[in-house]
């Protein structure tokens, strides 16, 4: 294999070309990204970007110089626009065409909208550096959409002095991730900070200054964020004969056909640790997984099946999230340490017998970590979450 | 091989420590990285390179010398 190509720039994209190096490859690595800047790190800009609290300079996943040592093909600021199997080759917007012999697709996502002009959205450095320079005292902040970056947002415009309407469509937020019990707790955080959440609201359209909600409501607002999930940049690939279904679906060892491989926010494949398919858009998993589907690509007579435990973490006010595992679709919670009234505790996910989560904020990081190793040995929840009792508050998810 | 943590950067998510146990640990109060050897020896260097590529903030470097 003399060529291979990266299409994708980000955290995912990056992980894989320095997992190609570092694993021997020598020849020709072409890293193709649509945005202009050098691969940068996306959490802090909901967090400490948004704030002030950083400069975008300290943004950058690496040294220049230690990208400069990787010895890339880079091209920067050119989208793929079509891939041909048989050639094979991806198109970029440029009107080039770059061959290859291995292809790593990392494109990831971009931000679902609503009808309307004028609102903000929260992916790039620049989606972040134009809401920044919106906020500050007195001025009102309405946020579509109470998941994770919803929340993180509001918490740092309240931070910031900004008077903010969180609005969500469910009737807890991030209920059907987390479980209602753990979804209240949050609500509870927010409206403590001074937030005016109203849950059960569903958003029709969003403009710059005002939002319109279903029964025709009009909520104004100086700014207006729409935080309600992301789409899988594939569109590229349609025509390709690769199969797209929310997210480029690959198999357990995240290839999408020989030769062919998916890492980060665009990939839905097969973890054989949950046996079921996941797209998992975690900054942790990118770049795990660009380091499997590297090795993968590089070793085809030693693949491993891609079988991660995932990590997430979210900061919200003085409050930090952490958590292990496929939470989505749980059967049932239990809070097996500390207390959630408290904000201090660890919380257990059960999916049929399986523990197949946990989530915890607020104790020590050595607490989680037994947890952690429990899932990835693939406990049965009676053998970690004491056979029928387990402590305070064993319920039923939310249907 | 000498190893760099930009500690301010450090999200606490603990994957050093998953993946180079003898050369990171975790802070109980906030979960903040703690570098035990910032000269770690050659057996544990595959770790250390695993530590810091999965690093979710990038905390983490290494400078050859």
């Amino acid at each position: 294999m003399r060529r291979i190509l990266i299409i994708g720039a980000s955290a995912a994209g990056l992980a894989a070309a320095e997992t190609l190096r570092r694993e021997g490859f020598d020849g020709t690595l072409t890293l193709v990204g649509d945005e202009p800047d050098a691969p940068y790190d996306r959490p802090p800009l909901s967090k400490q970007i948004l704030s002030g609290e950083w400069s975008p300079r300290r943004l950058p996943l690496r040294a220049s110089a230690d990208l400069d040592a990787l010895g890339l093909d880079l091209r920067l600021g050119v989208a793929a626009t079509g891939l041909d199997l048989a050639e094979p080759a991806v198109r970029l917007a440029d009107g080039s065409a770059v061959p290859y012999d291995g292809l790593i697709v990392a494109t990831g996502v971009r931000p679902r909208r609503l009808p309307g002009q004028g609102a903000h959205v929260l992916r790039t450095l620049n989606d972040a550096l134009a809401l920044r320079d919106r906020l500050g005292p007195g001025r009102r902040l309405a946020v579509v959409g109470a998941g994770f970056l919803g929340a993180e947002v509001a918490a740092v415009a309240r931070g910031l002095g900004c008077e903010v309407t969180l609005l969500e469509p469910a009737p807890v937020p991030l209920a059907h991730t987390l479980g209602e019990q753990v979804g209240r707790m949050l609500s509870q955080v927010h409206l403590d900070h001074g937030v005016d959440l109203r849950t059960g609201v569903t958003v029709t359209e969003a403009n710059g200054g005002r939002v319109r909600l279903a029964d025709g409501e009009l909520v104004e607002a100086d700014e207006v964020l729409v935080a309600i999930g992301s789409l899988p940049n594939t569109e590229w690939l349609e025509g390709s004969g690769l199969t797209v279904a929310d997210g480029l679906v690959c198999d357990a060892y995240s290839a999408a056909a020989p030769g062919v491989y998916a890492a980060g926010d665009v990939a839905r494949w097969h973890n054989p640790l949950f046996g079921t398919s996941m797209r998992i858009e975690h900054r942790t998993n990118a770049a795990e997984q660009g380091m499997a589907a590297a090795r993968n690509l590089l070793h085809p007579e030693a693949r491993k099946p891609f079988a991660p435990v995932p990590y997430f973490w979210s900061d919200q006010y003085d409050m930090k999230i952490q958590a292990y595992g496929h939470l989505r679709g749980h059967d049932g919670i239990a809070v097996v340490e500390g207390d959630l009234n408290k904000r201090r505790f660890l919380a257990a996910y059960r999916t049929g017998d399986r523990l197949s989560g946990v989530l915890m904020a607020g104790l020590p990081p050595k607490v989680i970590r037994p947890w952690r190793q429990a899932i990835a040995a693939g406990a049965k929840w009676h053998e970690v979450v004491g056979g029928g009792t387990p402590s305070a508050g064993a319920v039923p998810a939310p249907t | 091989m000498r190893v760099e943590l930009d500690e301010p950067k450090c999200v606490a998510s603990g994957q050093c420590v998953l993946a180079a146990p003898e050369v990171f640990d975790q802070r109980d109060e906030d979960g903040v990285a703690i570098l035990l050897d910032e000269s770690p020896a050659a057996g544990l260097l595959d770790g250390v390179r695993e530590a810091a590529a999965i690093c979710p903030a990038a905390a983490i470097r290494l400078v050859e010398r």
